[in-house]
């Protein structure tokens, strides 16, 4: 593993202009650490997915570099991705079975995992018969199988219901706890955004720009009722604000 | 809304809180019980059923209403086809041979069909090149009727049984192939990008994402080309007659000799064996793919 001295995540003055001529990020530049959940909130179309794309090396930036460890990176999409012909446990052996471990350590692997995002007693469940929750849990399990340094969220719970969107929060919160990685979360949301995060970045539409930034104070673990602190909804308010283009 | 409107008179302007009101919802009528088991078999048995008594009916009248005497061998009533067609052994026991012969030349034509389909199918996924120069002479191959390349075909492979299963093979290829490149390529786009991260080989990408989703296309696919495969068998029979006798044989020399029961009892026969490789396959599909398969999906 190499450990940069710019963080595990770095982007340094990446630029993005498709072929078509769309312009989709210019000059963003930002790190994450370990132990950091930075999560970038825009609105749709404003190239926040293309950022994880680049990150992950799916795609290649027109300008600028990223700096990352790519070999176990963690990416959670914004669907579940599960393969529909193997149960929960296969899916989740997956990675580790693409990374050529032993069968003995992917199941112990994925056993560990199922667990952690307590999927237990789904092992031999088909994602058909899996509700949207319940898939994306194992999405979450699937990836944490390689116990990723950085872990990539591509707003893996927009397709989600509210309240089980909550529980996923919470549980990806927990997850960042226990593992300690350092998380880069996408989403459209800014009350996910607030909670989940030690740092929420903003960024404009078209070109992709971040226009601002905020250290969240809050100390994990943090309670669902966080969110009807007047704090949570002073912080949530600033971003809103910030994102309607506003300056802070 | 309908079942509560009538006692919604009674509120003065509380339309709203009626139609929320759990005890309303309550008293409507619970829904019937489920019907018995010998209901529902007979809701699927009954129409099949009376539909075949009628057309049976039918053809007692064309037999013995509108032919007479003389002229009654173009359609004999049902019940001497089934006494001279399948209950007089010798002509019963030579259809079923017939019938073999040419379900085993299907069978050979099918697998073959398949061995060729899904090598060019796989070809054509891993490179658009291939599919670029492959599929038009598809198409062509397809479009060209296959009476047309009969004469060809007994040219080049005599009139024997490798012509015959020559005339399958063609017939069940395309199938195959449209339907296995289809399949391959309908694996998710967040899947494929899953195994890019993770940096997939072509192979690991083949046998764990593209062929698996390809599964259901190629047994839709497999059933149609089986059962195409099965014409394939008695067109090429019908034409080429040297070598084992197979059913196309025997309904062209039952044609030839006024056989009319046993020309009825060999067409009503094919036929079953048609349905019979149909369902085979069918069956074949719910055993591999049913378990996790939702129809309707599409390929995932």
């Amino acid at each position: 593993m190499t450990t940069t001295t710019t963080g595990s995540l770095a982007f340094d003055r990446i630029g993005m202009v498709f072929p078509d001529g769309t312009e989709a990020i210019r000059s963003v530049s930002f790190t994450v650490d370990r132990g950091e959940f930075v999560t970038v909130v825009g609105p749709s179309g404003c190239g926040k997915s293309t950022l994880l794309k680049i990150a992950s090396g799916l795609l290649d930036p027109t300008s600028g570099a990223v700096v990352v460890d790519r070999d176990r990176l963690g990416y959670v999409f914004q669907d579940a991705t599960l393969l529909p012909w193997r149960t929960v446990r296969r899916n989740v052996e997956l990675l580790a079975e693409l990374h050529g471990l032993p069968a003995k350590e992917r199941h112990r692997l994925a056993a560990d995992a199922i667990q952690m995002v307590g999927l237990e007693g789904f092992e031999n469940h088909y994602p058909k018969s899996l509700s949207g929750g319940m898939r994306m849990r194992c999405s979450l399990a699937r990836t944490l199988t390689l116990s990723p340094p950085v872990f990539l969220f591509d707003e893996p719970f927009g397709a989600v219901d509210e309240i089980t969107r909550e529980h996923l929060n919470e549980e990806t919160q927990r997850l960042f706890q226990a593992e300690g990685f350092a998380g880069l979360f996408i989403t459209h949301s800014i009350s996910e955004a607030v909670f989940l995060s030690t740092r929420v970045l903003v960024m404009s539409a078209r070109p992709g720009v971040l226009v601002a930034e905020f250290e969240i104070p809050f100390d994990y673990p943090r309670t669902p009722d966080l969110r009807f602190e007047p704090e949570f909804a002073k912080l949530s308010g600033e971003v809103s604000h910030a994102l309607r283009g506003g300056h802070t | 809304m309908s079942l509560t409107d009538d006692r919604r008179t009674t509120g003065d302007g509380a339309d709203l809180g009626a139609a929320d009101d759990p005890e309303l919802v309550h008293e409507a009528p619970a829904p019937a019980p489920p019907p018995p088991a010998w209901r529902r078999v007979a809701a699927v048995a009954l129409p099949p059923f009376v539909l075949g008594v009628g057309i049976l009916a039918f053809w007692y009248f064309i037999s013995y209403g509108i032919l007479e005497e003389r002229r009654r061998f173009l359609l004999r009533p049902p019940h001497q086809v089934i006494d001279k067609g399948f209950l007089d052994w010798d002509a019963f026991s030579t259809i079923l041979g017939g019938l073999w012969s040419s379900t085993k030349v299907a069978l050979m034509g099918l697998s073959i069909a398949i061995a060729i389909g899904m090598f060019l199918a796989i070809i054509m996924s891993q490179a658009r090149m291939a599919e670029r120069a492959i599929f038009p002479y598809m198409v062509t191959l397809q479009a060209i009727p296959i009476l047309a390349i009969v004469p060809l075909i007994s040219f080049w492979f005599g009139t024997g049984q490798t012509s015959r299963v020559v005339v399958c093979v063609i017939i069940a290829l395309f199938p195959i192939i449209v339907n296995t490149l289809f399949g391959l390529q309908s694996a998710e786009r967040g899947a494929h990008d899953l195994f890019t991260l993770h940096h997939a080989n072509r192979l690991t990408r083949l046998r764990k994402l593209m062929f698996p989703a390809a599964l259901p296309a190629i047994f839709a696919g497999l059933r149609i080309s089986a059962g195409l495969s099965v014409i394939g068998a008695v067109v090429g029979d019908f034409f080429f007659g040297r070598g084992e006798v197979g059913i196309g044989q025997l309904l062209r020399r039952y044609a030839n000799r006024l056989e009319g029961e046993e020309l009825l009892a060999a067409v009503i026969m094919t036929s079953a064996l048609g349905v019979v490789v149909f369902w085979t396959f069918g069956l074949l599909q719910t055993l591999v793919i049913g378990k996790w398969h939702e129809p309707g999906s599409g390929g995932r």
